[in-house]
């Protein structure tokens, strides 16, 4: 019992303290009904977690977390609730059995599963002593470049990266296929503009 | 304009938008040595596309940054990475290996700094034409909702 | 036992959050709560990837001046060229002086954000249009909505049939 307090129980308590905000904020998700606020709370949910990256020393993909998770994804997700609707109707008591019982086993086998996985942090593990250890070492003289994140991203997995830069590029493609490239609307906007100038109302109300 | 109660929307987005877009260059060219790289930069650039949309309205923005514009970014930021690719077929080396660029002992770093830089760049404009692009689709469409809903 | 607990009470943490994602994903019926509890369930499928990735007592995988060997920070350029490599003896492999996290997680975490975003506007794009074509963005009355069109299209096509017939 000691030892939980000693110099290392400062990263966990933060640990604890941010998994704990998580829990709260998905809890809240999953009981709201409001859109708006369901959206506001996945803009949080992903701002915690990406404190919680840059706790575990993933500063790369906590940097990219706050980003795309807490600001773009939380505007792409309000522009549709703004084409869609504010509320989600109330869901039926029964209906939500189904999906616990399913979501309560899958969790009991996943803990299962956690049993013969290396504890969180172990040196020896076999995911940290196989190519994510030899990146580390080559790096240097391979690249000559500090971040080992940038150089296994654009060098040693320059084809996967090539991958998902195309597929970027393809989702942007289909929505703009789905819903029109925003030319019409732009037009259309400048012509109720105008004439709302021409009519001489009272500028840009609502 | 004669009651413009945005205006300190206005002035604070005026002045933070160049700052935002300067920071996702920072964070392109600084992203081999410290954290970040292109992915993070496009979103950023994207989000001061955003920001600006928010602050000034959408009509505004599609001036100044055309839907046409934003998708071709993201084209072109497809064909540059492709296109280190095959240059680094011609000049002789495997598909994306950068070593080969300027035909280098191995060692040599400049081929491979040319080649992230260049590589990088492309996947940013890739990602910030086609987030503004999303915005643009999503932003718009013209929202049929009644009041009743809000 | 406290300290096997210990070591995984992190994954337990994180199983239960990505078990809140898909109950989410599962019992909602409206589109978009249920696509906000798809990127829960993404995000927190990263989380635990990157807590693999994680090394007691390491750092950010952002080499330290002691692990990049003959650089000189006078000298941006050439800081470790191919004489640097000779003088190494050749060996690519530097042995590490201090600890860092695996960077490989942390590269496929990173990239699959990005897809995920692209996906999850992917999606909205889709209900937009469901709601822009059924008026209403609940799975269960747009099942609905779509057996009414199934069973009307049917009695068209019997009616006609015996009109044909007739």
């Amino acid at each position: 019992m000691r030892e939980l307090f000693t110099a290392d129980a400062g990263p966990a308590l933060i640990n604890i303290a941010l998994l704990a905000i998580l829990f709260v904020v998905a809890i809240a998700i999953a009981r709201l009904r409001s859109l708006f606020a369901i959206v506001m709370l996945s803009g949080v949910y992903s701002l915690v977690s990406a404190a919680w990256y840059i706790a575990v020393d993933a500063v790369d993909v906590g940097y990219t977390e706050a980003a795309v998770g807490a600001g773009m994804s939380t505007a792409v997700l309000l522009g549709a609730m703004l084409l869609t609707a504010r509320t989600a109707k109330p869901e039926k008591p029964l209906k939500k059995l189904g999906p616990f019982l399913i979501c309560g086993a899958t969790a009991v086998m996943l803990i299962y599963a956690t049993v013969d996985l290396p504890g969180l942090g172990d040196p020896n593990a076999p995911a940290n002593t196989g190519a994510g250890l030899t990146y580390l070492q080559v790096n240097w003289f391979d690249t000559g470049v500090p971040n080992v994140v940038t150089s296994v991203l654009a060098t040693y997995r320059g084809f996967d990266t090539m991958g998902e830069t195309v597929v970027v590029f393809v989702a942007g493609l289909a929505v703009a296929m789905l819903l029109g490239f925003g030319e019409r609307s732009l037009a259309e906007t400048l012509r109720t503009a105008k004439k709302r100038r021409g009519k001489g109302k009272e500028g840009e109300g609502s | 304009m004669k009651s413009d109660h945005h205006v300190i929307l206005r002035v604070i987005g005026k002045c933070f938008i160049p700052l935002i877009v300067i920071y996702g260059f920072y964070v392109h060219f600084h992203g081999e040595v410290g954290a970040g790289g292109a992915f993070q930069a496009g979103v950023v650039l994207a989000v001061a596309i955003i920001l600006h949309s928010l602050t000034f309205g959408l009509a505004n923005t599609m001036r100044a940054v055309p839907p046409a514009f934003a998708r071709t970014l993201a084209a072109i930021g497809v064909l540059i990475f492709v296109g280190m690719g095959f240059l680094t077929v011609v000049q002789g080396g495997l598909f994306l290996e950068y070593q080969a660029l300027f035909a280098e002992p191995p060692g040599g770093h400049d081929g491979q700094h040319a080649g992230i830089i260049i590589v990088e760049l492309g996947v940013l404009f890739a990602v910030a034409g086609a987030m503004t692009t999303i915005f643009y689709a999503l932003a718009g469409r013209v929202a049929e909702i009644r009041d009743e809903d809000w | 036992m406290v300290e096997f607990v210990l070591e995984r009470a992190g994954y337990w943490a994180i199983i239960g959050l990505m078990m809140i994602g898909l109950y989410i994903a599962f019992s909602a019926e409206n589109l978009i709560k249920r696509l906000v509890g798809l990127s829960i369930f993404q995000t927190t499928i990263c989380l635990f990837y990157v807590s693999l990735s994680k090394v007691n007592g390491g750092t950010a995988p952002i080499l330290l001046p002691e692990d990049m060997p003959y650089y000189d920070a006078a000298i941006p350029k050439g800081t470790s060229g191919p004489d640097a490599l000779l003088a190494a003896g050749g060996e690519r492999f530097a042995d590490l002086y201090h600890i860092y996290s695996n960077p490989l997680p942390h590269v496929l975490m990173l990239t699959a954000i990005v897809v995920g975003v692209a996906t999850l506007s992917l999606g909205l794009a889709l209900i937009v249009r469901i709601r822009e074509a059924y008026g209403t963005i609940e799975a269960d009355e747009v099942r609905d909505i779509d057996i009414e069109t199934a069973l009307a299209q049917e009695l068209e096509q019997a009616k006609e049939i015996k009109e044909a017939s007739a």
